[in-house]
């Protein structure tokens, strides 16, 4: 089979163009904003063959429809022949996003960024059964019914045994005309392995700060993702009081209160007692903070939460100080003194876009 | 690839006779049952089993397979021009659908036997091809994979500068017809015919005299390089870049990969029309049974479906048979036809001539798109299609509706089937002054070229003929040459253009 062989030879390139752009990814938004389940699609510089063509904004064209002069036409144009009929010249040369797997991204990832493997701890992973639909079939639960495609075999029998009049188009279905959405049950992995983010939503972190948290939680994910086979996510936001929130919210927060860090440290301690018994989940935390904590007295708490407690449970542990506009807290310089030695205990300051690329190593680079 | 299950035969011979008797002629056609994985396969490599090997069937591969896994798009028959003809049913469709897809696909086998841009190309494509992917591998055994396919890119940027229109391409393919065989036949000085001895040699035959001609000869061959232009820039470069064998061999067969094809996309709204008018023809006289026809109609308005304003060149090309058939029977032609300007005269023209069925299968036969198009578009059809022309709206970054003016829907259209919207290059001089420089014009009909790609295409040609190229064109109403030699790429205006020229 020759194409499989020209679809592994594509893919290279693929890989080969996103090497090449990494650090452009690593820093810009375009390509994390198209997640799906397995795939990121990216947008790849220029993988069409040059040719000598027109621009396309000069040349407009012949369309068809309704609408008056000056109106606007819905949709592109330039894409509006239909996906059907003759192979034609197999020529596409417009493709302008390639999906790639979050498998493969983390490959580059790790080869770019010399990453060690990460080595789970324990290897405790459970089957469960998942339901995934696959198709029609004529018998069914009534609330899987499928009502155009039961309709569409009424009207086929009615033509057939002549009951149907165009001129009284009243389609009335039976039994045996209902279709319903059949499906299957498939083995479905169990996560073992969770990741805890944590954002500092003050007032004083900002949206390119958010934005730089987003993009590295988004690697620091993919990385994760690849050693385990499956991985739950909770998203911790925290100014003097924390609550875990979804992504979406996650991301979007922005709160004007103080700061109480040891607010998320406690939220993440009860959540990892009360739903991830750590003999069967590896546990990774990461927290973003532009280092402002409310005082010297609760640092030293979350210290203590920190050594007694949090690191004894997890795979992991990772501060991240985002420099804002106000400069960079305390936190830090704080963790720094009395935290030195731990072996699953990770700094990194990000000052700006450019240094999330060193941050991900740092944080990654232990392998736990 | 397996064959058809014994209804799907029995439903082939039925469909084949119905065609017969319309008076479609077509060569031996086989139909094969693949799955939906090989009809994305297959389509990938333009309907071919088996191709050269290059990323870029790969990469449409990964498109389409992955637009019907989504369920954006579903390809439901391929035929390819050779002969007997082959056409790839896929498995699991309904068994209307796949009753739809063979009487289309004799559409398209009698149009590719007749019509008579397509009366030259080779028939035995499927060997061809295979062929080439042969002949290509070899070559990526003994040089390199990645050398020779980083060659095939550099091909694949220029495929589409042959001359389509060409009527005297035969198609042929083997090395030994390669054009660097075909040098056209050398003058020469040759003297007078001289019964006798040697003797007589110095009156009738002067050597001095003798000189001088070959110089003549020489001075024209040299100079007749210059001037002549040459359209077909494949072929230009196959006989005058020093290219090793290799390479030569791989340019020969990329062109004439490019004018197998060349004639399909010529023909495109034509074919496709001609197929679709003959499936919707033989569904509704016959081939349907009652409990079909509501699957029948979903599939065929999917197929001929526009978007709200989108376009279509399935349904125009079968409204256009359909019209030139009613036309034709209705004796709505010719002077006096033309030159009527009553309405309800108009509306009501019935001549009863009943020539439409001969009118389209002779316009199967001598027409192109283009020509298609610029005889049989009226302004009734233009109106009754709400046909317009779009533009872009620079201000507001959106396609909005320019005109519905005919003739400039007409003009527009023509444009977009002419070279196939591509922009004609041709060569002006292999010796641009002097210097061994290669010189492209672009022949602008007031479109700019893409810069971005014209760059990167200039770059790719500059590597095949290892001196440096310029392009003359257009852009920005100036008349400017751009020049790539492989390490920088310059502009050069030539002049202002007066206003009134720029169309």
């Amino acid at each position: 089979m020759s194409v499989k062989q020209d679809q592994r030879r594509f893919r290279e390139i693929v890989k080969g163009k996103i090497k090449e752009n990494f650090k452009k990814y690593i820093t810009h938004e375009e390509m994390i904003g198209k997640r799906e389940q397995e795939y990121v699609k990216i947008p790849i510089p220029r993988i069409s063959i040059p040719t000598f063509k027109y621009g396309p904004k000069q040349q407009g064209g012949v369309g068809q429809g309704q609408g008056k002069p000056g109106d606007a036409v819905q949709g592109d144009p330039q894409n509006g022949e239909p996906g059907q009929g003759q192979a034609g010249e197999g020529e596409g040369q417009h493709l302008l996003e390639v999906e790639v797997s979050y498998d493969e991204l983390a490959e580059i990832l790790g080869g770019q960024l010399e990453l060690p493997r990460i080595e789970p701890k324990g290897n405790k992973s459970i089957e469960s059964m998942k339901t995934k639909y696959t198709g029609l079939r004529p018998i069914g639960p009534e609330s899987l019914r499928n009502f155009k495609a039961s309709f569409k075999e009424a009207l086929k029998r009615q033509i057939i045994s002549k009951t149907y009049d165009p001129d009284k188009p009243i389609i009335v279905p039976i039994k045996k005309d209902m279709r319903y959405r059949s499906f299957k049950t498939v083995p479905q992995p169990t996560s073992n392995a969770v990741v805890f983010y944590i954002m500092d939503v003050s007032g004083s972190m900002g949206e390119e700060q958010k934005e730089i948290v987003r993009l590295e939680s988004f690697w620091l994910h993919t990385w994760i993702r690849k050693h385990y086979k499956g991985l739950q996510t909770r998203f911790i936001i925290h100014d003097a009081s924390a609550q875990e929130v979804d992504e979406e919210t996650f991301f979007r927060t922005s709160e004007s209160g103080g700061t109480l860090i040891s607010s998320a440290y406690n939220l993440v301690k009860k959540t990892i007692d009360e739903e991830y018994p750590i003999d069967q989940w590896n546990i990774y935390v990461f927290h973003f903070s532009d280092g402002d904590n409310w005082s010297s007295e609760d640092t030293r708490y979350c210290i203590k939460l920190l050594r007694e407690d949090l690191l004894g449970k997890v795979n992991l542990f990772g501060y991240g100080q985002v420099e804002s506009r106000y400069g960079s807290g305390q936190f830090m310089k704080d963790l720094e003194k009395s935290m030195g030695d731990e072996q699953n205990f990770v700094m990194s300051r990000i000052a700006n876009r450019d240094q999330i690329v060193d941050s991900i190593k740092t944080f990654l680079q232990k392998g736990n | 690839m397996k064959g058809l299950p014994p209804e799907l035969v029995a439903e082939q011979i039925r469909v084949e006779k119905m065609a017969r008797g319309y008076g479609l002629d077509f060569f031996q056609t086989v139909f094969e049952m693949i799955t939906y994985d090989q009809m994305s396969e297959f389509a990938a490599q333009g309907g071919f089993p088996s191709r050269y090997p290059h990323w870029r069937f790969g990469m449409e591969y990964e498109k389409l397979s992955k637009s019907y896994e989504y369920g954006l798009s579903k390809i439901y028959e391929m035929v390819i021009n050779t002969d007997p003809c082959y056409a790839y049913l896929m498995e699991g469709n309904m068994f209307v659908d796949q009753k739809l897809v063979m009487a289309h696909v004799y559409g398209h086998c009698d149009f590719f036997k007749n019509n008579q841009w397509f009366s030259r190309t080779d028939r035995k494509m499927m060997d061809t091809m295979a062929n080439h992917g042969t002949r290509i591998r070899r070559y990526m055994d003994r040089y390199g994979y990645d050398v020779v396919e980083d060659f095939i890119d550099k091909c694949l940027s220029i495929e589409n500068l042959i001359d389509r229109h060409s009527p005297y391409f035969s198609g042929s393919t083997s090395n030994q017809n390669s054009s660097r065989n075909q040098e056209p036949v050398k003058q020469e000085v040759t003297p007078l015919k001289n019964t006798g001895a040697g003797y007589m040699d110095k009156y009738i035959n002067p050597p001095e005299y003798l000189e001088k001609q070959r110089e003549e000869i020489k001075k024209t061959e040299t100079t007749e390089k210059k001037v002549q232009t040459e359209r077909d820039v494949l072929h230009y470069l196959i006989k005058n870049s020093p290219l090793e064998d290799w390479q030569q061999d791989i340019l020969s067969i990329i062109r004439v990969e490019s004018y197998y094809f060349a004639p399909q996309g010529m023909t495109k709204i034509m074919n496709e029309g001609w197929a679709s008018y003959w499936h919707t023809t033989m569904m509704t006289n016959g081939l349907l049974t009652d409990g079909e026809v509501i699957d029948y109609a979903d599939h065929h308005s999917g197929t001929t479906a526009m978007a709200p304003t989108g376009f279509n060149p399935y349904k125009i090309g079968i409204e256009l048979f359909r019209n030139i058939e009613e036309r034709w029977n209705k004796g709505q032609f010719g002077r006096e036809w033309e030159q009527c300007e009553d309405y309800t005269q108009r509306k009501n023209w019935d001549k009863k001539l009943g020539l439409g069925r001969q009118k389209i299968f002779e316009v199967r036969r001598n027409y192109n798109d283009v020509m298609f198009i610029d005889e049989f578009l009226t302004e009734d059809f233009c109106i009754q299609n709400k046909m317009f022309v779009y533009k872009y709206n620079q201000r507001t970054n959106e396609y909005v509706i320019d005109t519905r003016n005919f003739a400039e829907v007409k003009k527009k259209l023509l444009f977009q089937l002419t070279n196939f919207g591509q922009p004609i290059i041709e060569v002006m001089d292999g010796n641009y002054e002097n210097k061994g420089e290669l010189l492209l014009r672009h022949l602008y009909e007031g479109v700019d070229l893409q810069p971005d790609y014209m760059k990167e295409t200039m770059k790719n040609v500059q590597e095949i003929w290892k001196r440096p190229v310029n392009l003359m064109t257009i852009m920005d109403n100036q008349e400017k040459i751009f020049r790539s030699d492989g390490s920088e790429f310059k502009e050069i205006t030539l002049k202002d253009l007066p206003k009134s020229s720029q169309g």
